[in-house]
Parts: C-alpha cells; sequence; structure tokens
C-alpha cells in the first residue's frame, strides 16, 4: 500500500516545520514504519543539517527531478533508525528548477517504497509552497502561538482548503507559563482562530537547540522530555486517539504537569 | 507585585488583545480574498436600497473599515431620486404581486446626491482602498 503523503507547512519561516518534520519522522520510524522525509526547501536545505545528515548526501531531489539519478540513489538512509530516509533538496538551484508535476512525481514514486512520506514545505506562499502541496494529500500546519504566524497559518490553512485537503494544526512553541497569567495565548484560543483539528501542542524547550546542535533526532535522547511529545503526535497520526497534555494549567494537575513540563 | 496590580487593575492581558487583533486582521484578510463576495453584497445591497429610493449604480462605493472592536462595513450609495410611494413591501424573491404595481411608480428628483452610510458613521478617511479592489488569490 503507498504511502500516506503528508506536508508540513506554516507560511511563516522559522516557527519549527523543518523540526517538526524530522522529529515526527523519527518518531514514527522508530514506531516501525517506513518513512520518507522530502526537503523541498531548494536553495535553503536544512532538514539534512537538522538530523545530523549533511556530510551523506550525493544526490538531490532537483538531480532526480533532471533524471540524472534515481530516486533510490538520491535517498540517505538514516542509519540510526531501520527505515527512516531523507531525500535532500538541492542547495545550489531555485525554488523553479522543480515544476509541480515533477515534484507530484517523485513524492508519488517515495511513496511506493513507503508508510509516510512528510514534505518539508519553504516558508512562503508562492512556487516552492504550491510543490511541496502538489505532492501531498493531508496537511500538517505548523504555528508558534503568536499573531504573526498564526496570521499566516490562516493563509496557508485557506490555500489547503481550496486544495480540499485534510488539515491538522501543531502548535509549537508553547510557554505554558506565560498563557497561565495570561501573556500569551492559548491552544484553545489558536485552535478557535485557525478553525483546524489539533494533533498536536509542543512546549518550548531548549531540548530542541541542544539536539538539532548535535544533529540527533529528540526521540532518539532518552533523558529528553519532548520525546514523548513527539511520539504522542506520531501515534494521532497512526490514527489513535491520545489524550492531550494539559498545559494550560486548570487545576492542580495541569499545574504541576506545566511546571514539571512532563509531556 | 507590580505586575500583579497591574492586572489587577484593569490593564488587559496581552493574550487577550492579540485574540481581538487577530480576529479582526482575520476577517479584513479574509474579505481581501474574497472580492466576489463583496461584489454579490454590494449588487444585494444596493438592489435593496433601490426598492425604495434610485440609486446612481455606478458610484457605489463599499468599504470596510476598522472600527473600535469591530469591522464597519461603509457603504456610500448616491441616490438620485425619492421614490413618493410608500415602499413595496414583500422581497424581490416573491413574486406574487404583479411586477407593474411596484415598478412604475411616481419620482421626484432629490436635489443632490446624497449619501447613506451603513453602520458606524466614518470617523477617518482612510488609506484603504475597497477590499474588493484586491486581486483574487494566484492558485
Amino acid at each position: 500500500m503507498a504511502a500516506r503523503r503528508i506536508v508540513v507547512t506554516s507560511g511563516k519561516g522559522g516557527v519549527g516545520k523543518t523540526t517538526t518534520t524530522a522529529n515526527l519522522g523519527a518518531a514514527l520510524a522508530k514506531r516501525g514504519h517506513r518513512v520518507i522525509l522530502v526537503d523541498a526547501d531548494i536553495g535553503l536545505r536544512n532538514l539534512d543539517l537538522v538530523l545530523g545528515l549533511e556530510k551523506r548526501i550525493v544526490f538531490d531531489l532537483v538531480e532526480v527531478a533532471e533524471g540524472r539519478c534515481q530516486l533510490r540513489q538520491a535517498l540517505i538512509k538514516d542509519k540510526r533508525f531501520e527505515s527512516l530516509s531523507i531525500l535532500p533538496a538541492a542547495q545550489t538551484r531555485d525554488k523553479d528548477a522543480i515544476t509541480e508535476a515533477q515534484f507530484e512525481a517523485i513524492v508519488k514514486e517515495a511513496a511506493e517504497i513507503a508508510d509516510f512520506v512528510f514534505i518539508d514545505c519553504p516558508a512562503g506562499i508562492e512556487a516552492g509552497f504550491r510543490n511541496a502541496v502538489a505532492g501531498a494529500q493531508e496537511a500538517l500546519v505548523v504555528t508558534t502561538p503568536e499573531v504573526s504566524a498564526i496570521r499566516d497559518a490562516d493563509r496557508v490553512v485557506g490555500k489547503l482548503n481550496d486544495k480540499k485537503m485534510p488539515i491538522r494544526l501543531i502548535v509549537n512553541r508553547l510557554r505554558p507559563e506565560m498563557v497561565r497569567t495570561g501573556d500569551m495565548l492559548s491552544v484553545e484560543d489558536v485552535c478557535e482562530i485557525l478553525s483546524v483539528e489539533l494533533v498536536g501542542i509542543v512546549p518550548d524547550d531548549e531540548e530542541v537547540i541542544d539536539t538539532t546542535n548535535r544533529g540527533t533526532p529528540i526521540v532518539l535522547d532518552e533523558t529528553a522530555k519532548l520525546r514523548v511529545i513527539y511520539d504522542k503526535i506520531a501515534r494521532r497520526l497512526e490514527g489513535d486517539v491520545v489524550p492531550f497534555t494539559n498545559f494550560d494549567g486548570g487545576g492542580f494537575f495541569g499545574r504541576l504537569l506545566g511546571a514539571l513540563k512532563a509531556g | 507585585m507590580i505586575d500583579w496590580m497591574k492586572k489587577l487593575f484593569g490593564q488587559t492581558p496581552s493574550s487577550s488583545t492579540a485574540k481581538e487583533r487577530l480576529r479582526l486582521v482575520l476577517m479584513t484578510d479574509h474579505l481581501a480574498l474574497a472580492p466576489e463576495i463583496i461584489e454579490n453584497m454590494k449588487r444585494d445591497l444596493v438592489d435593496v436600497i433601490s426598492r425604495y429610493v434610485e440609486v446612481d449604480r455606478e458610484k457605489v462605493e463599499v468599504n470596510f473599515e476598522r472600527e473600535d472592536k469591530a469591522l464597519a462595513m461603509l457603504a456610500n450609495i448616491p441616490i438620485t431620486a425619492v421614490n413618493r410611494q410608500s415602499p413595496p413591501e414583500p422581497p424581490p424573491e416573491r413574486p406574487a404581486d404583479p411586477p407593474s404595481a411596484i415598478v412604475e411608480s411616481t419620482k421626484d428628483e432629490v436635489a443632490a446626491p446624497a449619501s447613506t452610510h451603513a453602520g458606524a458613521p466614518p470617523r477617518r478617511k482612510r488609506r484603504k482602498k475597497p477590499a474588493a479592489s484586491k486581486a483574487a488569490p494566484a492558485q
């Protein structure tokens, strides 16, 4: 059975698309799925770096599109997992080096040999976005609880709605203590504003910087608190009903959990 | 302590300000992205008003402006004549009445084109062109 093709997008840059793609992909691979991550950010390649695979790149997405190599030759297998590979973006080319049709064909080919194909979408809503979306059947919209990120996410949600694509939301970099004091929009607020089904809440944590510095996916760091968070999102993507952690501090347990950032 | 006092005495938490601002800006964004909806609304609005007064359709302007906590629709509809007879009662989608009874009414010229403001009165003239003038989103 062909893989689910999921685009990870946000509109605004720097909200955590690549980190989310890398860590969700790793979480699903660790759970036994065959996962391929496609870096659609041509010219600003980063997924390889976040996963610590930057030294192993031979071919890239554009070379596959141009028929200069086979997809299988361009895929880089992450040796720490049974079944995680990435297809790197070209670093020295432009976004228009590939067409929507070419992109779609490559993603569909990847889907033949995987269970999940994630497409790490570039920021913006132009050609790069259109390419990334062309290959996908469903979308994960990543946003942070900030006005600019939410406005851009809303724009992207509008575009994805036009494509009649199922959309789910990840609220990234939540700071529960700020939500409690009324200094940050809550997850409920964000969901209400965007009217999109929630699939994950990721609290802001220094672990993300630390693990990306090292090029290690969070799910491989046994001490990482966020490991549980990404694992929960992975299970929700599999179709499980996994209750959300209450970060907003309703009652004693919420506050305790928030304080411990226990996931 | 000072922060706590600030919050107690009326300063709204920034999250509610953010939510309110976002609600408004997204409404404006959505309107700007839906020019055909604005056009339809404008047409319907003018249709209704035309049942009571004669309107210069070419010069109708519809604008959206931020009021304090809401988005105000400002419609500038020049009236060229007023129907003296009592206005027709049925809404146009019910064609029960013979059309001649409605359409032919005596008209008196009005001295100058008047303006009708729907929604809140305009406080300031703003830079914003009607939302309808923006291009449709390219796919």
